[in-house]
């Protein structure tokens, strides 16, 4: 069987900006800042459109879940070979306080609705870190997952995941419909080349918002603070391992 | 005595360890590179998706080369490849001639994010898109779009342009080079020289008179394809900066080329080449734009690393004043570039905000890379660091595609012509 794709993409914080926590310490500044597409989002989005490039996939759709801004990321996607995309309009007000949870249940429904079998996520989001959102809508929609995918090979029904572990790689085999992660070495992400850029004005985007899919966006989360981390004091040099033990003694470590 | 100390060093280093050397600490301020793209907001969302791709591919795969493509005056032949898969060998072409169809706000836009990863790149994209296609795209025919543009989009082959003459650059009506018909071709005999892409260009666009008696009127454009019998190139020229491109000149001994390779109607050539250096100078402006903007880039990124009397010396107030003159300057210079490039897109006449841009781009980017060096003190004379590189690449901004004083001659015609109504 030929898979159909979704692929969710998250516009974040650009990776080579300074982050700045705010004055109130409710977040981070992102007023005015430089916002890209999720770097592993960027190879999630490579890697459906190699499987449609190889004749995998017959349609490859990118998903972002977002306020209005959100589809810049949507149409980087599909510059770089998506064939349509969904924005899942999300009011900023909202937004701060939506995290894996809540997207997992949106992927699933729009999974269900658009009759994908392969979703492909970054593995994380390099604004949350959480690396939860792949796993979560697997379970969501009962499927088979592989995260952390560095390698991944479809036949037929069967998807093939190299997965980068602690211990080094594994390799498993899933039976579609699956949900992947896509891990760095994965792939390298092409260029939004010009001629694409220029193709992708005409490519659609369909509108939606979570109420349409009957996801409720109620978090029981709540964000306390956001603090920058303990500034790092510069260490001192011992002469010798007499005195490293003293030191450690000193201070109760041991 | 420690700038002293520092020249004796060099020669003792090989060059492998200076470029890497140089890669280490130009990439650790290069990284900050395509994040900081100053405020796209003012053009469309195409354009600001293509800045984006040009940057990030000029920080990955041009910047880190730059050093290298300069030292050894390498042509950047994967690189320029690389620029055709993303479109940029044909930019603003029509796509079925394998072009991607884009605008001349398009053009200026990539060709200075191209430029700010290496100057050289930019040159020979330019030159490319500008004086090679540009004669072809609006005055070429069928058969020569399909034969000289079509297989030119790809990255894989290079023009050239061929109007300046060892005894004439600025005074282009004065060709010397002539073309007689003889049967069923042109014969083409004179030299042509500054020549860029020279060594690896496919074809020209070369200018001679066809009847001497009509004066600048009686100049025609041709396609030579290159190589071929008859033509012959020059030595490469040793150049101050922008070294990775070929400059040679062209010579011609009754080099034979078919009827057909007469490029719009015969007496035409001086029109062509005066309304594709207009174009040309857009691109051109941007090159010195990018050029300015990663001088600026470079001395910012050193005064905030740099310590002096205690603190970062971008506390102070004179690098502070520095900075603002550049970037002041650097702005100023890219709105002027890209009304040029809008008002050409409009269909209206740009020749005079074309010179006007290019005018005082040229002149920021010999301005800013000054003041880089300044800023970086010891370390922007060597090349360790970028800025000596940017300095030596502006200087011919001034110069090319109309030096400084025929820009001001052009903006004084308009002016006048404008006024006069």
């Amino acid at each position: 069987t030929m898979a159909r794709v979704l692929v969710g993409v998250k516009r974040v914080i650009d990776y080579a900006v300074k982050i700045r926590v705010k004055p109130d310490k409710s977040g981070v500044v992102t007023e005015g800042v430089k916002h890209s597409m999720n770097p592993f989002d960027e190879i999630a989005v490579e890697e459906a459109i190699r499987l449609k490039e190889k004749k995998f996939a017959t349609e490859v759709i990118a998903v972002t879940c977002g306020p209005t801004q959100s589809q810049e990321t949507l149409r980087t996607a599909l510059a770089m070979g998506a064939d349509r995309g969904i924005h899942v309009e999300i009011p900023a007000d909202d937004y701060v306080k939506t995290g894996p949870l809540q997207i997992s249940k949106i992927f699933a429904k729009l999974a269900e609705q658009e009759k994908a079998n392969l979703i492909i996520l970054g593995k994380q989001a390099i604004d949350g870190d959480n690396n939860q959102t792949a796993q979560m809508t697997a379970a969501v929609l009962d499927w088979a997952q592989g995260t952390f995918a560095s390698e991944l090979k479809l036949e037929g029904e069967k998807l093939t995941v190299v997965r980068e572990v602690d211990g080094g790689l594994e390799t498993i085999d899933l039976k579609m419909p699956a949900v992947v992660s896509a891990d760095l070495r994965l792939n390298e992400p092409r260029y939004a080349t010009l001629p694409n850029i220029m193709k992708a004005k005409k490519k659609k985007v369909a509108k939606l918002t979570a109420k349409d899919l009957g996801v409720d966006l109620a978090s029981s989360i709540e964000i306390l603070e956001v603090a920058d981390p303990p500034q790092r004091l510069a260490g001192i040099k011992v002469e010798n391992t007499e005195e490293l033990v003293g030191k450690l003694k000193e201070a109760g470590l041991v | 005595m420690a700038l002293r100390v520092n020249f004796v060093a060099r020669q003792f280093l090989n060059m492998e360890t200076a470029f890497k050397k140089s890669t280490n600490l130009h990439l650790k301020l290069q990284v900050r590179m395509s994040s900081i793209l100053t405020d796209n907001s003012s053009l469309p969302d195409t354009h600001q998706m293509l800045r984006q791709t040009c940057a990030d591919f000029a920080e990955k795969e041009l910047a880190p080369l730059a050093w290298t493509t300069d030292k050894k005056h390498l042509y950047p032949t994967e690189q320029v490849r690389k620029m055709g898969d993303l479109g940029l060998m044909a930019i603003d072409q029509k796509e079925e001639y394998g072009g991607a169809g884009l605008d001349s706000l398009a053009y200026a836009v990539a060709m200075e994010e191209i430029s700010r990863g290496c100057a050289t790149a930019g040159v020979i994209m330019s030159a490319h898109n500008s004086l090679y296609l540009g004669p072809i795209k609006y005055w070429g025919s069928e058969e020569q779009l399909q034969k000289y543009v079509l297989p030119f989009s790809t990255g894989e082959k290079v023009g050239c342009f061929a109007l300046s003459e060892p005894g004439n650059g600025s005074d282009a009506g004065a060709a010397s080079t002539t073309a007689r018909e003889d049967g069923d071709c042109w014969v083409l005999n004179g030299t042509k020289s500054w020549i860029t892409n020279s060594y690896e260009a496919s074809a020209a666009v070369v200018f001679a008179t066809t009847d001497k008696s009509k004066k600048h009127k009686g100049i025609s454009a041709f396609i030579v394809p290159m190589p071929t019998e008859g033509l012959s190139l020059g030595k490469k020229e040793d150049k101050l900066g922008i070294r990775g491109s070929s400059t040679a000149n062209l010579i011609f001994d009754d080099c034979k080329i078919p009827k057909e390779n007469l490029v719009g109607e015969s007496g035409f050539g001086f029109k062509i080449a005066m309304s594709t250096l207009d174009a040309g100078r857009i691109g051109i402006a941007s090159q010195a734009l990018g050029i300015a903007q990663a001088s600026l880039d470079c001395a910012i990124a050193y005064a905030d690393d740099r310590k002096a009397f205690g603190a970062p010396i971008s506390k102070l107030q004179s690098i502070q004043f520095k900075l603002s003159d550049m970037a002041l300057k650097i702005e100023s210079a890219r709105l002027l570039t890209w009304r040029a490039a809008q008002l050409k897109d409009a269909g209206i006449n740009f020749t005079k905000e074309a010179a006007m841009a290019k005018l005082a781009a040229s002149e920021t980017a010999t301005f800013a890379s000054h003041q880089a060096i300044q800023i970086l003190g010891g370390m922007g004379f060597v090349s360790d660091m970028p800025a000596e590189r940017h300095y030596r690449d502006a200087r011919i901004t001034e110069i090319y595609e109309g030096t400084s004083e025929i820009q001001r001659l052009v903006i004084a015609g308009r002016l006048l012509a404008e006024y006069r109504k």
